[in-house]
This record gives structure tokens, sequence and C-alpha cells, in this order.
């Protein structure tokens, strides 16, 4: 209340205005600490990579794009965020129905939209921000904590689109997706009790969803229990990985002398199991490192949330912000061990560009919602 | 609640605070579980992870399963595994790939087709530090010399593996077929895990059907190597399930009386038991040794065999489509009877020609080719299987509505693959104007009906398909499938019995006997005259020993186009017909049908009868002698 006065007076204003980052839409702190990260896992990347220079550029190229993403997203007025939101989703919608018709199929899903000589890209990407966006969207008129009927719509507009892309089929993506839109839900101020009872409706069901799974997935969870049943298929990325982290120390052996790394042990070393060079080259202390820069991005967006002018603005900053720590919570928890493989990527550290460039237009957004003023 | 339904900012804005503050709590006791874990792998268990990471050492190796054996109905081997060493490289651990292959070329021989070959299988998608093979087959000296010269190189292995062995060479490369090395295209349909250390995969006939059942499961073996990448201790083994052992239907000595019966002739032999169907022998020539296929051979090999004008890599028995000439006359004459077109007791007059009424068309008896008078007199059904009157079944193919004819014919197989576990066997064909406008944009002409009538035009039937024909005429109607596999250790997988097949239906028992006793007489009925001979007795008929019944086909070819890479006798010789071969023996309770076929053998009496004669011979006589 009385911050809200203090930035209303005309003199702070100008303060603000005199700063550069602020005359750009850009919150300094956060935009900081995203740099942090992006740096540390450059130099992590360098290394996974082989040193190899191509393959750095091109990653250096995807990541000045992202930050372009969120310079964009974070000029473009909240208000015009609002309108669109329906519009967007409705849209997203639409293109994973195209894709479950005319998907493009890789490794046995058809996740890719491909119009051949432009572009080829994944709607459900584009659904992590729809999502939450038109939760928030829905709840903004609405009056909070919201009614059984208006949880009731908002699990609609959630569970569409996660059906959708657990369709194609990409279980993964879709929880994440639907994770997203549940958060806002959460955000919303959906009384507990009620959270508990879906989480005990959820422990009940679990058998019964057992049987809905494909083979392959339920041979991930088996493996996680005993990684050691299937050495040759699922368990040796986890076996591998678990022994690159292990071997680390609390030092680590240090930047570029990862042996399972480079001896190619470890699977996937650049993309989704990038944590295990960090584990394995720089020890418990260069994890550690990079959860507390994760920690403290997550702690500023959380605040910059709550201060947000609008109920729209509260709640979509919010719910991309939980999303964001749910990837790091799920990739960190897949490559240690504690949770089955799933294609997660290490938020802005891993190898590859579709989900940096999602990323940082949502912390895009997330300024734009903090820092327009007026509305 | 109900009543307080409306917006209230700063309430909300509270609400969300402490929901975001919540939520922070539950992020930080989540991350603090992550903590936790890497203390666990990091700090406690560092030790364990250390060892392990610094002997790297802790491998895990596939172990591939020995290969399913293969036996013939006695017992015999047919297919087996035999040791095999070569020569491969784990690239991982050499610094200098081009001068370690300089030196190993020096030493032991490595020509630049094996590097070529080595840097292909380098390419594909691989385990880390899995050896890939650059000289396969070493002999005994060349083992010798690399063991001696081990110290001076690093990631040079000589690893010995199982590899497919065929006794019988040529012999049985048609009936077994064979493995292949596995290609880049295989890995796609293949499951990684199950062929992890798996080099070869069924290509074709037997190995392939049962490909599953042969390969076995999988093995593994956690192993501590050394710098050098040699196993320097085994810590944990997982050991492979050899693949099952299966038992043929075929006999090897029938096998070898079939191939040597005809001789250095292109064609196919296919011998069945009637009474179960089981393939006896399976015979195609020219063919080839499939051990070629396993221990590699030189493109320049491999392309002279695959363009090979007499194509020994085409399996004849199963996949070559031929007219069945006069084979087909049989069940002609049963469609006739059962269509009551004719009776056993009918005759017609053969002048030696046959015309439509209104048209100019000539259809000859073949008997203008070899005596310079046409015509076989009177004949009734009887006479006119014994001497292949083609004027009669001219006449009876016009007699009844082709789809009629076409619908009997289509019982006994023809169009249809029926085997039991022959899966690549080619179905044929049993045209009908349906097909006709289909296929070609044309009517149905009653000539195509004449033409059908003597299994010409475009009646299409495999060797297989005719010995499924003769089985059952010798069963009286009884049809069964043909298959490759007598018995095994356990139940396969692959089959999925198929429904047993109907009976031919139309003809009675005693239309089934007249038919028997009318192809008796084409081997047996002789000293009558040119005229009033059985078709094969000259050849086969006057000094046999026991009852058989046969009929004889003089396949038309289709012309093939004239090139200039082919010279002029050779075409003359790839025009001349096939020559066709159907029987069973004994008559009256056979346990051997057979169909031979000769590619431009000429008559099918002369040429294939003596071969189907010795093969009957060599299955019969050892038994007959016995009783």
């Amino acid at each position: 209340m009385s911050n809200d006065f203090i930035r209303s007076l005309p003199g702070h204003e100008r303060d603000l205005r005199a700063n550069w980052f602020y005359r750009i839409n850009v919150d300094p702190i956060l935009f900081f600490l995203l740099s942090a990260v992006v740096v540390y896992g450059l130099i992590v990347l360098y290394s996974a990579v082989g040193q190899s220079d191509a393959l750095f550029q091109a990653q250096l190229i995807r990541l000045m794009l992202a930050f372009t993403a969120l310079i964009v997203a974070a000029q473009l007025p909240p208000q015009l965020y609002i309108r669109w939101a329906p519009i967007v989703y409705l849209l997203g919608l639409g293109l994973l129905v195209l894709v479950l018709l005319v998907g493009v199929t890789v490794k046995g899903s058809q996740r890719w939209l491909d119009i051949p000589g432009l572009i080829r890209f994944q709607p459900s990407e584009l659904m992590k921000i729809a999502v939450p966006m038109a939760v928030a969207w829905y709840f903004h008129s609405r009056p909070l904590p919201p009614s059984f009927k208006d949880v009731c719509v908002a699990l609609a507009i959630v569970a569409i689109p996660g059906g959708l892309i657990i369709m194609q089929p990409d279980l993964g993506t879709g929880i994440l997706v639907a994770g997203a839109g549940l958060a806002v839900v959460l955000l919303a101020g959906l009384p507990w009790r009620w959270i508990l009872y879906a989480l005990l409706a959820f422990a009940a069901a679990a058998p019964g969803l057992w049987y809905t799974l494909q083979d392959y997935q339920r041979q991930r969870i088996l493996t996680l229990f005993d990684p050691e049943s299937d050495p040759l298929g699922a368990g040796w990325n986890i076996i591998q990985s678990t022994t690159a982290i292990g071997s680390g120390g609390l030092f680590g052996k240090g930047l570029l002398q990862g042996t399972q790394s480079h001896l190619e042990f470890l699977p996937e070393a650049r993309t989704d199991f990038i944590i295990a060079v960090v584990g394995e080259e720089l020890g418990l202390v260069g994890v550690l490192g990079l959860l507390v820069l994760y920690l403290m991005l997550i702690g500023r967006g959380l605040y910059m949330a709550a201060n947000a002018e609008s109920t729209f603005g509260r709640l979509l900053s919010g719910a991309l912000i939980l999303t964001f720590f749910v990837y790091v919570f799920v990739n960190i928890a897949m490559v240690s061990g504690l949770l089955p493989v799933v294609g997660v990527p290490l938020p802005l550290v891993s190898y590859g560009g579709t989900s940096a460039i999602t990323l940082m237009a949502s912390f895009g957004i997330l300024m734009a919602v903090r820092m327009h003023k007026a509305w | 609640m109900v009543g307080l339904a409306l917006k209230d900012p700063n309430r909300e804005k509270q609400l969300f605070a402490s929901r975001a503050l919540a939520l922070f709590v539950i992020i930080l006791g989540l991350a603090a579980l992550l903590v936790l874990r890497f203390v666990q792998l990091q700090i406690w268990e560092h030790e364990a992870y250390q060892t392990r990471s610094d002997q790297n050492r802790i491998q895990i190796q596939p172990l591939p399963p020995p290969r399913g054996l293969i036996f013939d109905r006695n017992g015999e081997l047919l297919a087996d595994n035999r040791d095999t060493s070569s020569l491969s490289l784990v690239t991982e651990r050499i610094d200098n790939l081009a001068a370690t292959l300089e030196r190993l070329s020096r030493l032991v021989g490595v020509t630049p087709a094996d590097i070529s070959e080595f840097e292909n299988r380098l390419r594909r998608k691989r385990r880390p530090f899995e050896p890939v093979v650059l000289r396969p087959a070493l002999n005994e000296d060349e083992i010798a010399l690399l063991a001696v010269n081990r110290h001076q190189f690093s990631g040079v292995e000589v690893t010995t593996e199982l590899i497919r062995n065929y006794p019988y060479g040529e012999l049985f490369a048609h009936a077994v077929g064979s493995v292949r090395r596995i290609t880049e295209s295989d890995l796609s349909k293949l499951d990684p895990v199950t062929y992890s250390a798996t080099k070869f995969v069924g290509k074709r006939g037997v190995e392939k059907f049962y490909e599953r059942s042969l390969h076995g499961e999988v093995g593994y073996q956690q192993v501590e190597t050394d710098a050098h990448g040699r196993i320097r201790q085994v810590l944990d083994i997982s050991p492979p399930v050899a693949g099952q052992n299966i038992s043929l239907q075929l006999d090897s000595r029938l096998q070898i009386a079939a191939t040597a019966a005809l001789g250095d002739r292109r064609g196919a032999v296919v011998a069945m038991d009637p009474r179960s169907g089981g393939l006896l022998a399976l015979v195609s020539h020219p063919g080839y040794d499939p051990n070629l296929f396993i221990t590699g051979m030189s493109s320049e090999q491999y392309g002279k065999m695959s363009h090979s004008l007499y194509k020994p890599l085409f399996n004849r028995a199963i996949n070559g489509q031929y007219a069945p000439g006069s084979t087909f006359k049989p069940v002609v004459g049963l469609a006739a009877i059962v269509e009551r077109v004719v009776t056993w007791e009918d005759t017609i007059e053969d002048n030696g020609f046959f015309k439509l009424p209104n048209q100019d068309r000539i259809y000859r008896d073949w008997t203008w080719t070899v005596n310079n008078s046409g015509g076989q007199g009177t004949v009734d059904l009887h006479r006119a299987i014994y001497r292949s009157s083609n004027v009669f079944f001219y006449d009876m193919a016009t007699r009844m509505p082709v789809e009629r004819l076409v619908s009997f014919a289509r019982q006994f197989g023809i169009g249809k693959n029926l085997s039991f576990d022959i899966a690549d066997a080619s179905v044929g064909l049993m045209p009908d104007p349906i097909w006709k406008r289909g296929y070609k944009g044309e009517v149905w002409y009653p000539g195509d009906s004449i033409n059908m009538g003597i299994g010409q035009g475009d009646v299409l039937v495999t060797p297989m398909q005719m010995a499924v024909v003769a089985s059952t005429l010798a069963n009286r109607g009884a049809m069964v499938r043909p298959r490759m596999l007598l018995s095994s250790d356990a139940p396969l997988p692959e089959i999925d019995p198929p429904a047993p097949l109907p009976r031919v239906e139309g003809p009675s028992p005693q239309d089934w006997e007249n038919m028997v006793d009318a192809m008796e007489d084409v081997v047996h009925r002789g000293n009558k005259g040119f005229r009033g001979n059985g078709t094969a007795w000259f050849y086969i008929g006057q000094d046999i020993s026991y009852r058989m019944a046969g009929k004889s086909g003089t396949a038309q070819v289709i012309e093939i186009p004239q090139g200039e890479e082919y010279d002029a006798d050779l075409i003359e010789d790839f025009n001349k017909k096939h020559a066709w071969f159907i029987a069973f023996a004994p008559a009256d309770d056979p346990v051997i049908a057979l169909a031979v076929l000769v590619e431009n053998g000429g008559g099918g009496s002369k040429i294939a009868a003596p071969i189907a004669r010795q093969v009957l011979d060599a299955y019969l006589l050892p038994q007959l002698a016995a009783r």
C-alpha cells in the first residue's frame, strides 16, 4: 500500500525513467540474474560440446535471439496480452488439432507442424505460455478466490490442450502444459482443502492410470527403481549420469576434465543431461551455485508477480515462474535419478533453442506486466 | 460465498501474496530435496562412484545369443554356428587412426575395401567403446601375428564370434534361406536392445520366417577393463538365451536326389507329403552359397550373382510364376464334370484343331508339332488326359462359363499363398473377366477361355502351387497347407495356426478315382502305339516298379525382348517352352506328391517326367525294399 503510494510520486517516477533499464521496461535485477544463469550455462556448455566452436556459436546465436524475444515481449502493453489471451489460446488449440491430423512424426510421436520451406515447430511449445495466459484471462474478471464453477471452467481450459498433447503422444510436455495452467488455479486461491482432496483422488487413481501408460513409459518408471534391471536400454542413462555426478565429489574434476562426459559414456550430455556435466566437472559446489541462482531468479520473479497491478498480471507471472521451477526441478531430479526420464531440458542451460526462446519470452511478459504503469 | 461474489482488489492481492509465499516455501523444500540427493551422490557415496568412474571402466557389454540350429526331418544339421575371429578397433582408444590402420595393413594385409567397409560401420550409431570390425575371418597365422604384436597397439582387438554356417552350402540355399549382415535400414525395424549384440538377421526363407525364435535373448556382462580396453575381470554376467532349435520337414537325402535329378538345368522341384503338407524337398536351380553372405564377398562377386541372366538368387520354387500348361488339364476336366457339361462316357472327335463357330482362328493340337498328322481321333475325358488332347479341353472350356471354371480352379490354391510358414511365396494368377478389364482394360474374349482350357493365356502358377495341385489330386480332394516346420522344442511365437483348408467341393469320390486312373495311364499305359500310349510312358513308364500318377505340361514362354547384349543362341534358348510334370505315388495310397519345372526345357514328358521319376524312385524304392 505504502509502496504503491511512493511509487506513484512524480519524483520517484522520474528516478525510474532516468534508469536506462526502466526505459525499455526491463527489470535490472531479473535481467542480471538471467544473464548470470546464461553465462554459467555457456561455460558448462563449452565443455559439454567438446569445445566445438561451431556448436558453441550456434548456441550463442540462439541465446541472442532469446534475449531479443525477452526485450520484445517486455515492450508489449499488458492490455494487449489480455486481449490476445483467448485468441492465442484458441489458435493454439487449432494448431494442436492440426498436428494430430497432419503433423510430422518424429520418433513415433506427432509433435511437429511442418510448413515446407518455411518453418517446422511444435505448437505444444506455444501452449506453455498460452494455457496459463488463458486461465489468468478467465480469472481476471471474476471474483477470487474462485467459485466451484469457475474452477471447473479453468480445469476445462487446461485439460483440453493437455489431453491433445498427451495424444501426440507427448506425456512429458502434456503434463508440463497442464501444470502451468494448474499453477494459475493454485495462485488464484484454490482452497487448500480441495488441493488435498485432488491429491488423495490422484493417489487412489494411480494404479488405474498405470494401465493407460504406454509400454515404454512404464519401462521408464520401473527403471527408476532399479536401473540395473535394464542396463542396455533405459537404465544406461541413469547409471551413467549418477556415476558422472557422484564421481564429481565436492569440488568436481575441473572444467573440461570430466571423464564420463568426455569419453561419451554420458548420453545427451549437452542437452537434457547437462546438469550431470556440472556435477562431474564443478562438483557439489557448482551444482549448489547454479541452484542458488535459479532460486534467486524464482524469488525475484514471485516478488515481481506479487507486486503486479492487475489480477491477470499476477496470475500469469506467478504461473510462468512456477512453471520455470517445475522445469528446473523435473530436469535435475530426472538426471539424478529421482524421477523417470522425460524429455525436459535444463532451462537456459541445455543446448537447444526452442525452450530458451519460450522461457525468455515468458520472462519478457513478466517484465511487461510489472513495468508498464498506468493501466 | 455467493453473496460476496464481487471483485475486491486488495483482498485478491493479499491472497496472491500469501499463496506466492506458501509456494516459495514449497519450492525451497523441493530444492532442499535436490540438494540432499546431490549430497548423497557427491559426498556420501562419492567414493563408490569415484572408483566406478576411475576404472571407467565398468562397462556393460551385450552378449549375442547363439542362433537356434536348423535340422532336417532326420536330424541332419542344415544350419549351425561356428567360431570366427575378426580384427576390431575401439576408435576411442586410438590416438592416430590413420597410422594404426597403416601399421595393421602391413601386418595382416588389410585391403582398401576392408577400410572403406570399416568406415561405413564406424559411421553407424553405436555404443561408446564398442569394437568395430576391420577385417573379418582371420586365419590362424594372422591371429598369432596379432597376438605377438599386441603390446604395440592400443584399441586393437581380436574378437571371436559365432557366425552362421550352412554345412550343405548351395544345396539348401533356397529351401532354408539365409541370414545377412544387419544393415542400416534393418536397424530401424529391429528392437535395439534385443539386437544390441547381433550382427546378422534372417533375410530369406525359414531363417526369416522363424527369426524371432531362432534369434534368442540377448545377455550382458558387466566388465572391468584396463586403460587399453581389455577386460580385466567380469563383474556380473547375465548369460544370453540361445535361440530355439527347429526341425524342418525337409529330407536331405531327397533334396540331394532332386538336385541331382535336375542337374544343371534351370528349374525347380517341390516335393511334399500329401498327408501333412510337409515339404520334403524344395530345390531351385541355379542356387548360391549362402555362406558367402556371411563371410563376405566382393562387390564384384555380388554384382555377377545379382545380374546373372540365370538369376541364382531367384527362388523359382516359390517365386517363379509360369503358365501351368497341360498340367492344368486335370483341374479343367474335373470342373467340366462338376459343371455337368461332360460325362466320363461322352466323346468328341479330335481332328487336331479347334475352331469357334463364325471365327477363322484355328487352335491346334500339340500332335502337329511331333507328328505330321494332327488329331487324336475319338476322345473321352480319360483319354484326353493320358493323351493330353488340347482339342478336348478347348471344347470343355467353351462349354462352361469362365467364372465357373475360375472359381473351381481357385479352390486348388491358385492365386493364393496357402502355405503355413512360407511368407514370401508368390500367389500366381487365376485371371477372370473382372481382372482382365481392370488390369488390361480389355473385355474377356472366347479365345481367353480356350487358352485357359489348356493352362495357357494369363494363368500363372508357382512350382509349389503345382505341388499343392498334385497333392490335392493325390488326396482325392483334401487340401493341405505346404509347410516347412516339422517340430520345435517349445511352441514358436511365429505360429498363428491358420484355419484348416476345406476340401475341394464338387467332384464325387468316383470322379476323383477316375481322374487318378487317367493320370496313372499317363505313366503306365504303353505298347499301344503313338495314339494309344500315355504321353510319358515312353520316357518313364516302361520299367517302373510302383504305380505312379502324373501329368505332363509344356508351357509357352512369353517372348523375351531382343536386346543387343544377349547373343542369338541365348535368345533362342530362352524362347524354348517350359517343361512341367506333376506326379504322386503310390497312386492308391500316395505318400509323396511333386511338381517339376524346367525352364526352357522343351517337352514336359521328355524332360520333366524323368526328373520326377528319379525323385520318386529315390524316395519310394528304399521304402518299398524295406517292406
